[in-house]
């Protein structure tokens, strides 16, 4: 059953929030997701994803623009009515009913009869492998089990979109990663689409279809996860989405999709033109750690550099070394025969290839 | 470390089992804590504890009549009412000894009084015999004493009499009414060689000797044989007719049971009284329709603090609610007003309740200028039942905020909007997700405004008229005018075991622990 709407499932056009009458929160918000989707916010703590999520669920009203949902303006739809499930971050179990009461709760609210009740309730539990605590308090729930439970509860009405603000912020890292995969065979298995809100970029990557990276109320960059490690459009995606060096520099010459950028050192370095405005502007160049080339790999943008630390890590070598006056350049070598061994003081060639660079903006 | 043993005993470093100094360091630890508490415990102890168990002794304590006629409730015992007969000469005659002395003590009054409280009319009783009991005509019996031997004029004969080995032994009743003599003389400071011996004991002494038989051997005094044989033809006193002459009560059955059923030290007596029952000849029973007062009291003091609680609870939870959902700078705003009234003393604002409420009163006026009420017809919301509930109300109703608002303000907000997610209207989310976690804040608001109200005296004094008024009212009442001590202790021992008993209700059905008082 397609739709014109399939791919405009979620709408938000020009939405702007503020709470206080003088500071927007969200500034200028537009953003499609399309059914299905997993989609993230993804951003630091302070930068608007709940705010975003609130609005869409009917918690908090937009003061300017408007939110689509399957098409139809969901300002004037009591939160209530738009049957969209949610994960709140602190699981928001209701403390006073069991487990099975918790998750018959959104069927019961529904009028859902006692027979159909119960084996939704089953197969949810089941679902998140949680049979055997039907008759549990949440409180008697360890961190990771009320997850689940609160997953379940989102899940049982089966609603079309579920939104999800920091589920996992309070589990531990092993439960955490385990969650996520979980999480993502969910909906994969259900179609649900998922609004997920995140400020751990490792969830981000990991889970999602497509990553909306917040910052200050806007949305820097939308894209999908390798989209956004492999090709940041800004230096703050740069930046918040895994490791980058950066050297600052100036614009000589821009030449197509490429440029010559003078480092500040003097030297010069030849760069993919993204984001890094006319000849002559201020520009930082940015080249991930493990696109860095060692010794004799090294045949483009070939510079000196000092071994200053190695950390080593079994499956590479975290090597920080001094790089255009820069001695926080950090270059990742590869635990393999093949990869050149290097010591502390050794001063050697390194380079990269002008693809693997970005001349972006200085943020 | 040496091998050891799984099951030995582990040592703690210096070689002593590892759980007795453990317990060593817990004792040294407890000792520290109670000696921080004590000051406090001792206070409580002063002045919670004691009075409370002084109160529940006095509710039951009915020593004063043991005490103040001894030789009649002794005389008592093998009496019994239930022969429908007047006790014998010898209780007469006890009573006569037991009255002399508290007579003298002016302490019969006091019984009189306590008597009167299942009895009317005996503390005039005890009042009048009291006066008349030393003129009662036993001095006959001394004029024929002293005619016989003119040394029983002598209080010197006395005393040598009294240290005589044979004295007690030989004239058991004169002895025991000896000795009272002394103490009665000891405790008004006067001597015993000089005092003129009272009628009494020339009485006690003829009843003694005219218990002798003919053949009885002589204890060896040398008047011994004449005055016995001589008191067998003295001219008698009708120690029954004595009592009858002073007043006829003491020949009504009444008055010789009440006598006879409080003479044990530990009575239910209050007790049944404060429930509105009484013991009489046939056992207990309920005190006629028209002297019933207890049970309506103790009734209209639960109802009204019912009605009192549950307008606390339906004025106070919004408060509470919005109070918990305002940011915290102008919750704290309000909740100073909330505490506002704690500022003013009670006696006032119960005070500014009645100048509010009375028929020539602020709201009557205000609806008479407005026409909504006739001139004539001015309503009455005071000394009835409305003022004592409208009054305590307001009084009480931060008791009931608090411990609500309390509670509210640690449920987060996302309880309501998850259910709100899951589809449930904004009714259904508070009806059956933010209401049961409120509870405990309900509970403990209840609690607190309901025992408070059950106990409370000067609000419905005030405004309560005589429809309005509590059972401590009527404890007071019994405390400073009538003093009834051991009513009062009883209505309130009542008052005790009602509000524990309440307690264990809540806490069998919503349980103790789901209370939070902050
Ligand atoms: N209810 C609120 N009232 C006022 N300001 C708020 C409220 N909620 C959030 N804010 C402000 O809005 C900004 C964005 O918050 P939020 O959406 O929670 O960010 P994020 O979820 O990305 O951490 C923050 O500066 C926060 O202080
Ligand atoms: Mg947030």
């Amino acid at each position: 059953m397609t739709n014109v709407n399939d791919d405009r499932f979620v709408v938000f056009d020009r939405v702007q929030k503020s709470y206080d009458g003088r500071n927007l929160v969200v500034k200028d918000l537009n953003l499609e997701i399309a059914k299905g989707e997993f989609l993230t916010m993804l951003g630091p703590s302070g930068s608007g994803k709940t705010t975003c999520l609130m609005m869409l669920a009917g918690f908090e009203t937009a003061t300017h623009g408007d939110i689509l949902l399957d098409g139809q303006p969901i300002n004037n739809i009591p939160p209530y009515k738009r049957g969209i499930g949610m994960v709140f971050q602190n699981y928001a179990l209701f403390p006073h009913m069991t487990v099975a009461e918790n998750l018959a709760f959104p069927l019961e609210v529904r009028r859902m009869g006692k027979s159909d009740r119960e084996s939704k309730v089953a197969r949810a539990l089941d679902m998140v492998q949680m049979d055997e605590f039907a008759n549990r308090r949440p409180a008697q729930l360890s961190g990771g089990q009320q997850q689940r439970i609160a997953l379940a509860r989102a899940l049982v009405f089966e609603p079309e979109l579920v939104l999800m603000d920091e589920p996992l912020g309070a589990l531990d890292k092993q439960l955490r990663e385990h969650m996520q995969y979980e999480i993502k065979h969910l909906h994969d298995r259900l179609g649900v689409t998922v609004v997920y809100v995140t400020h751990d970029q490792s969830e981000a990557l990991t889970m999602s279809d497509r990553v909306a990276v917040f910052d200050d109320g806007r949305i820097q960059q939308l894209a999908s996860p390798e989209e956004l490690y492999e090709r940041p459009e800004n230096s703050f995606v740069a930046q918040f989405i895994g490791e980058n060096n950066r050297l600052m520099g100036t614009v000589d010459r821009l030449d197509g999709g490429s440029s010559l950028v003078t480092l500040d050192s003097g030297e010069q370095s030849s760069a993919l033109a993204v984001n890094c405005g006319e000849a002559g502007a201020r520009t930082l160049l940015s080249i991930r750690p493990e696109r860095v080339r060692i010794g004799d790999q090294a045949s483009e943008n070939v510079t000196k550099a000092k071994v200053l630390e190695l950390i080593y890590l079994g499956d590479h070598i975290r090597c920080r070394m001094q790089v255009h006056g820069d001695d926080q350049f950090i270059a990742k070598i590869p635990n393999s025969p093949e990869s050149q061994r290097v010591h502390i003081g050794q001063e050697l060639n390194i380079g990269w290839a002008a693809k693997d660079c970005r001349a972006l903006d200085v943020g | 470390m040496n091998e050891s043993d799984a099951n030995a005993i582990p040592l703690a470093a210096d070689g002593r089992p590892l759980e007795q100094s453990l317990q060593r360091a817990l004792r040294r630890q407890k000792l520290r804590a109670l000696m921080l508490i004590a000051p406090l415990l001792a206070f409580v102890m002063l002045t919670f504890i004691a009075p409370i168990a002084d109160m529940l002794y006095r509710s039951v304590d009915n020593r004063i009549v043991s005490e103040t006629l001894p030789r009649t409730v002794a005389a008592l015992s093998s009496w019994d009412e239930a022969q429908a007969e007047l006790p014998d000469r010898d209780v007469f005659d006890a009573l006569y000894f037991d009255l002399f002395f508290a007579a003298e003590y002016k302490i019969h009054t006091r019984l009189g009084s306590r008597l009167n409280y299942q009895q009317t009319g005996v503390s005039s009783l005890f009042r009048k015999t009291g006066r008349r009991v030393d003129r009662f005509d036993t001095d006959e019996i001394t004029e024929q004493f002293i005619a016989l031997n003119p040394q029983w004029e002598n209080p010197e004969f006395w005393v040598s009499l009294s240290r005589d080995k044979q004295f007690a032994q030989q004239l058991p009743t004169t002895a025991s009414v000896w000795q009272d003599w002394l103490k009665l003389l000891a405790h008004d400071e006067k001597s015993v060689a000089e005092e003129q011996p009272e009628d009494l004991l020339y009485y006690a002494l003829y009843l003694d000797l005219s218990q002798i038989e003919a053949g009885q051997q002589s204890p060896g005094f040398d008047w011994w044989a004449g005055t016995t044989a001589a008191v067998k033809n003295f001219t008698p006193v009708d120690m029954v007719a004595q009592f009858e002459k002073t007043d006829e009560d003491w020949l009504s059955m009444d008055v010789w049971g009440v006598l006879k059923r409080f003479s044990p030290t530990v009575t239910e007596g209050y007790f049944l009284n404060a429930l509105d029952m009484q013991k009489t000849a046939e056992g207990i029973q309920s005190q006629p329709e028209s002297l019933q007062i207890y049970k309506i009291l103790f009734v209209r003091t639960m109802v009204m603090s019912l009605v009192i609680m549950g307008s606390c609870i339906l004025l106070a939870y919004p408060v509470a609610y919005l109070l918990s959902n305002l940011p915290m700078r102008k919750a704290n705003l309000i909740l100073i007003l909330v505490l506002l009234p704690f500022w003013t003393s009670l006696l006032v604002r119960t005070s500014a309740w009645k100048v509010l409420l009375q028929q020539q009163g602020v709201i009557n006026d205000l609806l008479v200028w407005i026409g909504l009420v006739d001139d004539a017809n001015r309503l009455v919301m005071m000394n009835n039942q409305f003022g004592t509930i409208i009054a305590m109300t307001h009084i009480l109703l931060p008791f009931m905020i608090l411990p609500m608002y309390s509670v509210m303000r640690t449920i987060p907000p996302s309880y309501v909007r998850a259910a709100k997610s899951l589809g449930a209207t904004n009714w259904t989310a508070f009806w059956r997700v933010y209401f049961p976690q409120s509870v405990p804040g309900i509970g403990a608001g209840s609690i607190l405004v309901f025992i408070m109200s059950i106990g409370y005296y000067i609000t419905p004094a005030i405004v309560g008229g005589t429809q309005g008024i509590f059972i401590s009212n009527r404890i007071a009442y019994h405390i400073s005018s009538s003093l009834n001590w051991g009513l009062a202790s009883a209505l309130g021992a009542i008052l005790l075991i009602l509000v524990l008993v309440l307690y264990w209700l809540y806490d069998k059905y919503v349980g103790i622990d789901n209370l939070k008082l902050g």
